[in-house]
């Protein structure tokens, strides 16, 4: 799965100087727009979120995402950029007195129309936390976690799953004479792709990725890094991040935070040389967060 | 100069002399602890040396009076005022059936051990001390032993009442451990004799055991079901506060207090009204349920036992990380597969840490048990070939109160004390080895759970 190439990405040629820059611009926005229409996987609408019944978090939200991008969400903490991450598979729903006020729609349904199932809407929008959490059971247990709790597999068909997951997530290698040994004994950063592998045996759409490397070192962030380079195309991926230079390594797109307000998104290149915004430059050039 | 020089290094090689001001805290908690370790070992050496002695096989010394009687004895001990205390068994013969005596040293005439002493271990009147003159027929031509007693007399003992004949003057050191270990494992698989001053504890032991399995089946998933709504399922309110606190206070209740609602209750309410409904017991009618027995001491125990597993499995579910729990509900976990997979593996050494408390409490409770089930002397173990296999209607032993009945209530009190200390041993080192188990799985869980 990780070999597909990733094609239909429009943010390849902003990269490049340009020439005619009306041309560029128009072309890559008439490509967006045919993707918005046919790809477009999650879009809020005026999504506002409240704490405790009162505290507001999140004040008029609209993004879309597109599938089989990357999309990087930065902002100083508290900006509400988890908080936004969370209610994409409704786990705020397990904070109490919490309440959503607007749309979140995931192909086009809405996640927070009473017959979605929540269970259903989890398999198919996968997350992994800011600290690993791999179960205390084996590496192979771990995996099997979430397929066991979907839908009855024979041994064979596991076994197929579990390898397929940990080669999608890099681990194969390291892990594959100790699949039964418990998922605890693995390094942090082993650990993290474990959750990814984990959180892909499910077979999801989006991946929601909640500050994945800050407990990491360098040396495992670049390892995680890589994984989401890979898995990109075949998943869209929305990664909250503290890291500016890891949003603009990894993402396509990405979206601007600040008091709970979505400030701007845009094409990752956009954002890093041409911000639209005072604030959002005021963020990236380190003068404030 | 020199001098001073000295006065600097000695305080170089010592640049943080101890803390003296601590010495008064240090001196009074050790000293507290080394009280308690002195009370341990003292209470575990007592009981272990004289539960011990109850079956070393004594040596047999003849006691020649200066009166003329002649004893055959084993000799315990030497009392406070100087008299010997002895066992000259021989019960039947003896005026009031008492077959210990303490004499004075200076009325014994002589003292010896001779070497074709016998002690005859008899199924009834307790041990028979003389000699061994011949195997053969007795008056009315049942086999059986013809033996002098230490007067001279000739008695013929039947043979279906001697169970076993020893010479304890002729044995070695090695002999004498045997004939321990033999008296030991007999202790243990024997049914108690002779109104509980001979025999073993088979019956107060599988008593307590069926007791003890029986309370956990039912106390665990009570307790744990219970700890899992207050923690997992119940919001945060006055209601739940009340019932922490209610369930905490049920753990000071007094034991009797447990006995008395399970007499109550239990046995005059519900067992009264299960034999009318199930068994058509009318009036006037034995009871079947209606009578204490092992069903309704097992649940008496569970209720005893419960706070202590609430509290315990509800410490176990609180050690679960909140990331796990995330972790599972972000796979699309239910609430109850995200309990059952991840939350109640994961607070099982709390678990295990109720069933350890609540097994070594309802192995060591006697009160409430004397008021539903428990009886002095029970010829029938409450589990047998009979069906139903495990005859819960049934009154049973229990080591607990075996200890008390043998001890206190026995026809003949000094004849049986060896076996209150030896039946308390057995007592602690069931409730010990029972602990031990259980941490010892405790660990591994607790492992198995960090990855080790």
């Amino acid at each position: 799965m990780t070999d597909t190439a990733v094609t239909d990405v429009p943010s390849e040629p902003s990269v490049k100087p340009t020439t005619d820059l009306g041309r560029i611009a128009a072309d890559s926005a008439s490509r967006r727009a045919k993707l918005e229409l046919s790809e477009m996987v999650i879009r809020s609408e005026n999504l506002d979120f409240f704490y405790d019944h009162s505290a507001q978090a999140l004040f008029n939200v609209d993004i879309d995402v597109r599938r089989g991008q990357v999309v990087a969400f930065i902002g100083p903490s508290g900006c509400g950029k988890s908080t936004f991450l969370r209610t994409l598979n409704r786990m705020n729903d397990t904070i109490p007195n919490t309440r959503v006020e607007g749309l979140v729609k995931l192909d086009n349904v809405d996640i927070y129309s009473p017959d979605v199932d929540v269970v259903e809407l989890r398999r198919r929008v996968g997350m992994v936390f800011q600290r690993p959490n791999p179960f205390p059971m084996s590496i192979y247990d771990n995996i099997a976690f979430g397929p066991r709790l979907h839908k009855k597999l024979s041994k064979s068909e596991t076994d197929d799953l579990v390898e397929q997951c940990l080669r999608g997530a890099a681990l194969w290698d390291e892990t594959h004479d100790r699949l039964k040994s418990s998922a605890l004994t693995l390094s942090g950063g082993q650990q993290q792709r474990l959750c990814i592998a984990r959180a892909l045996a499910n077979d999801p759409e989006v991946l929601l990725l909640d500050e994945p490397c800050s407990a990491l070192d360098p040396n495992s962030t670049a390892k995680i890094e890589d994984l989401i380079f890979e898995l990109r195309g075949d998943y869209t991926i929305i990664i909250v991040t503290h890291n500016m230079q890891q949003a603009a390594r990894v993402s396509d797109r990405t979206a601007f935070f600040l008091k709970g307000k979505l400030i701007e998104e845009d094409e990752t290149t956009q954002i890093f040389t041409r911000p639209s915004h005072d604030e959002t430059e005021a963020y990236i050039t380190g003068r404030f967060g | 100069m020199s001098q001073a020089v000295d006065k600097m290094l000695k305080l170089r090689e010592n640049p943080n002399p101890p803390d003296v001001r601590g010495g008064v805290g240090v001196f009074f908690s050790g000293g507290a602890l080394s009280c308690v370790l002195v009370a341990a070992i003292a209470l575990f050496s007592l009981l272990f040396w004289r539960g011990a002695q109850a079956f070393w096989p004594r040596p047999l010394t003849e006691w020649k009076m200066e009166n003329g009687q002649v004893f055959l004895v084993e000799e315990f001990e030497t009392k406070a005022d100087g008299s010997i205390r002895a066992r000259i068994a021989n019960r039947e013969f003896q005026p009031g059936r008492l077959d210990f005596v303490a004499e004075q040293p200076e009325l014994i005439a002589s003292r010896s051990n001779p070497e074709n002493a016998v002690r005859v271990e008899r199924a009834e009147n307790g041990p028979f001390h003389g000699y061994l003159l011949s195997e053969g027929l007795g008056d009315t031509g049942a086999t059986g032993l013809n033996v002098k007693r230490p007067n001279g007399e000739e008695v013929f003992l039947p043979g279906d009442s001697v169970l076993r004949v020893q010479y304890p003057n002729q044995m070695s050191f090695f002999d004498r451990v045997g004939t321990w270990l033999a008296n030991l494992g007999r202790f243990i698989i024997e049914k108690p004799r002779e109104a509980n001053t001979e025999g073993g504890v088979l019956s107060p032991l599988v008593g307590t055991a069926l007791m003890v399995f029986l309370m956990t089946l039912m106390v665990m998933p009570f307790g744990v079901l219970a700890a899992v709504y207050l923690n997992e399922y119940a919001k945060d309110s006055w209601f739940t506060h009340v019932c922490r606190v209610a369930v905490n206070n049920l753990a000071g209740v007094p034991s009797i207090v447990f006995g008395v609602f399970g007499l109550g209750f239990l046995i005059y309410g519900l067992g009264d009204t299960i034999d009318h409904v199930l068994f058509g017991v009318g009036e006037g009618d034995p009871s079947i349920f209606g009578n204490p027995g092992l069903l309704w001491a097992s649940v008496t125990m569970a209720l005893l036992t419960v706070p202590v597993v609430v509290v315990a499995t509800e410490e176990g579910l609180r050690a679960v990380p909140r990331e796990q729990r995330d972790g599972a509900l972000a796979l699309g976990a239910t609430r109850w597969e995200m309990l059952s997979r991840v939350i109640l593996p994961g607070a099982k050494p709390g678990i295990l840490t109720g069933a350890i408390l609540a097994i070594s409490r309802a192995a060591g409770e006697v009160a409430p048990l004397m008021l539903t089930g428990v009886v002095g002397l029970e010829q029938e173990l409450p589990i047998n070939a009979e069906p139903p296999f495990i005859h819960l209607q049934e009154r049973f032993m229990h080591l607990g109160f075996h200890i008390y009945s043998v001890g206190f209530q026995s026809p003949n009190v000094e004849a049986s004390e060896p076996l209150v200390y030896a039946t308390a041993s057995l007592l602690l080192v069931l409730v010990i080895s029972l602990n031990l188990v259980a941490i010892r799985w405790r660990t591994k869980v607790r492992r198995s759970l960090q990855g080790r």
